[in-house]
């Protein structure tokens, strides 16, 4: 199995895990690319499903060429055998220091995955070092009416779009805040759906305040600025500084009332109105997603794995890139992963890496880090979100708990951190572990979001544990 | 235009798949939740306490909001599990583990 070569598990098989295989496995690293996905991409670069059998994929994405080139990279290396790609194959757990990692030679690390649909059987992958690649997921804020089917997050609608070539209604409305929103309220208009508005909560002042440091990325510029055009072009009303105040419906949505913010983001009275659609793709921005580097004891930064300038956390053997150090976009992402398997190359090969090998992806990854930077301080929700939620909004969609007995927890019971609150009130306990819900119960609890403590990355039957131990079965 | 002509799709032919007995007819490569949303059903679950329905939320596997009962399996998340011919997909009450086979759940055993 073995050829002498040091061997590098990249888990996430985005742009970020991509650009570590293809620039780790140029440099000698034999590479494992694990991803749940059927095909290479991520959420960035998703594609219809191969049984679609879609002609023009790029029809619903921007940078194809980035991601065909890419794309060209893998098919080299899956050829030659420097890069496996595990395809469904589900992580969920990483385990550090295994099988006598401290000779030096052996296997460090065993990456836990399952495999399927159905996510029951179960393999390990062994490695000497491991990227974590793997990228992030959406915030929502509550708000009354969001459980509605016909609510969907912007990726979400976006996902389904880009996968299964399918939109879920007729007329849309596109609301949170993000630059999410433009691709999501564009893809869905030249799908064919009707986007009755796209409602941004930021201050275009915010917007002139940071211009300095936005306008430092031309390309990123003329993006939005294409987006902007083609929302024209689809005549998609744009509404800047406005918020979603209310979902309407009974057994599936049939309308949303939207009203204006003032300077400091309240809800100006008396210019609610009422938008009929049956879709509402909503987003209010990206947590990064770290529960595999939480089980292996990375050091995080606020919501992000903290890395230093070769992508390294603190546990030896563990790199990160993309989302997951920080949401900052596909193009970041590819130039973290590049720089993380520059690194890698050097690093298990016991020499440092020189930096000369990769200026580039070094003076774009501090280009776009200001960008996104300046990004996160104009795209922020409205300051006084929570006044929208009533006690009796669901805000914990898994447990149906609503905001009244969270209020209450925190008011009544002295619940200061949303771990108590999950005590109290079961937010955050159900299927999705509080991903859905931790950034709302922290708002709504006014305590500081840190990053949340899953053992497991995802489910796994008790068989499976219970085997946890054996010999593994790949 | 529909997604699929955006997309240049050339699917092969629709297979035959139930939900709750009824035939409606999939594509292949497609997901239980893209199917049902072609279909035009939006929700295919109801809540445990409240019993309101539900459907796809976050679309990418990560809120387990979409589950649903597919061959006599309940609790699959509809947005990641591909549809092959003949399924037979259920809507769900609750927790998915009170239904039997034809059977109507309470919505409130464990």
């Amino acid at each position: 199995m073995t050829d002498g070569r040091h061997h590098l598990a990249v888990i996430g098989a985005g742009p970020a895990g991509l650009a570590a295989s293809l620039a780790a496995a140029a440099r000698g690293i034999r590479v494992t690319l694990i991803d749940a996905g059927v095909t290479a991409g991520g959420q960035f670069y998703r594609r219809p499903a191969p049984g679609l059998r879609a002609r023009r994929p790029g029809a619903l994405h921007h940078r194809w060429r980035t991601w065909e080139r890419l794309e060209e990279g893998l098919a080299r290396h899956l050829e030659a055998g420097t890069v496996e790609h595990l395809t469904d194959h589900h992580v969920w757990l990483v385990e550090g220091a295994v099988a006598g990692g401290d000779s030096g030679t052996a296997p460090a690390f065993a990456v836990h995955a399952l495999l399927g649909p159905l996510q029951e059987r179960s393999v390990v992958v062994r490695a000497d070092a491991v990227l974590l690649a793997t990228g992030g997921y959406e915030k929502v804020l509550p708000f009354p009416g969001w459980t509605l089917p016909g609510v969907v997050t912007a990726g979400g609608a976006q996902a389904m779009l880009k996968g299964g070539l399918v939109v879920p209604g007729r007329t849309a409305v596109v609301a949170g805040t993000g630059p999410l929103l433009l691709p999501v309220a564009t893809g869905l208009a030249a799908a064919g759906a009707d986007v009755a508005a796209l409602v941004e909560s930021a201050d275009p002042r915010a917007f002139a305040r940071r211009a300095a440091a936005l306008a430092a990325q031309p390309g990123k510029i003329a993006e939005g600025a294409g987006y902007a055009a083609r929302l024209l072009c689809h005549r998609v009303p744009f509404l800047s500084h406005h918020t979603v105040v209310e979902a309407h419906g009974d057994e599936r949505l049939d309308a949303v009332t939207v009203a204006a913010l003032d300077a400091d983001g309240r809800v100006r009275a008396g210019t609610e109105r009422r938008i009929p659609c049956d879709t509402l793709a909503v987003g209010h921005g990206m947590i990064p997603h770290t529960d595999l580097a939480g089980a292996l004891g990375c050091r995080t930064d606020g919501l992000r794995v903290d890395v230093d300038d070769e992508q390294r956390t603190d546990v030896p053997g563990v790199w990160a890139a993309g989302e997951t150090t920080g949401v900052g976009g596909s193009a970041l992402a590819l130039a973290e992963g590049h720089i993380a398997g520059w690194s890698i190359a050097a690093r298990l090969s016991g020499t440092a890496p020189d930096p000369r090998a990769t200026t580039r992806a070094i003076r774009s990854r501090t280009r776009l880090r200001a960008f996104s930077g300046a990004l996160d301080t104009v795209y922020a929700p409205p300051a006084h979100w929570t006044d929208q939620v009533t006690d009796d909004t669901v805000v914990c969609r898994c447990e149906e708990v609503t905001a009244g007995p969270i209020r209450e927890a925190v008011a009544d019971l002295g619940a200061g951190d949303v771990r108590t609150v999950k005590l109290l009130t079961r937010a955050g306990m159900g299927w999705c572990q509080g991903r859905m819900c931790e950034p709302a119960v922290v708002g709504l609890a006014g305590c500081e979001p840190t990053p949340a403590r899953r053992l497991l990355a995802r489910p796994v039957p008790l068989g499976v544990l219970a085997r946890a131990g054996e010999e593994p079965d790949d | 235009m529909n997604p699929l002509e955006l997309a240049g799709a050339e699917p092969g032919p629709a297979f035959t798949v139930t939900l709750d007995g009824r035939e409606i007819e999939a594509l292949p490569g497609r997901t239980v939740a893209a199917a049902l949303w072609a279909e035009g059903v939006t929700s295919w679950r109801t809540t445990r306490d409240s019993g309101r329905p539900r459907g796809v939320f976050c679309g990418i596997g990560v809120c387990f909001d979409c589950l649903v009962t597919v061959n006599d399996r309940p609790n699959q998340r509809a947005c990641l599990v591909p549809l092959e011919p003949g399924d037979a997909i259920r809507t769900q009450d609750g927790t998915g583990h009170d239904t039997g086979r034809g059977q109507e759940g309470t919505g409130h055993d464990d």
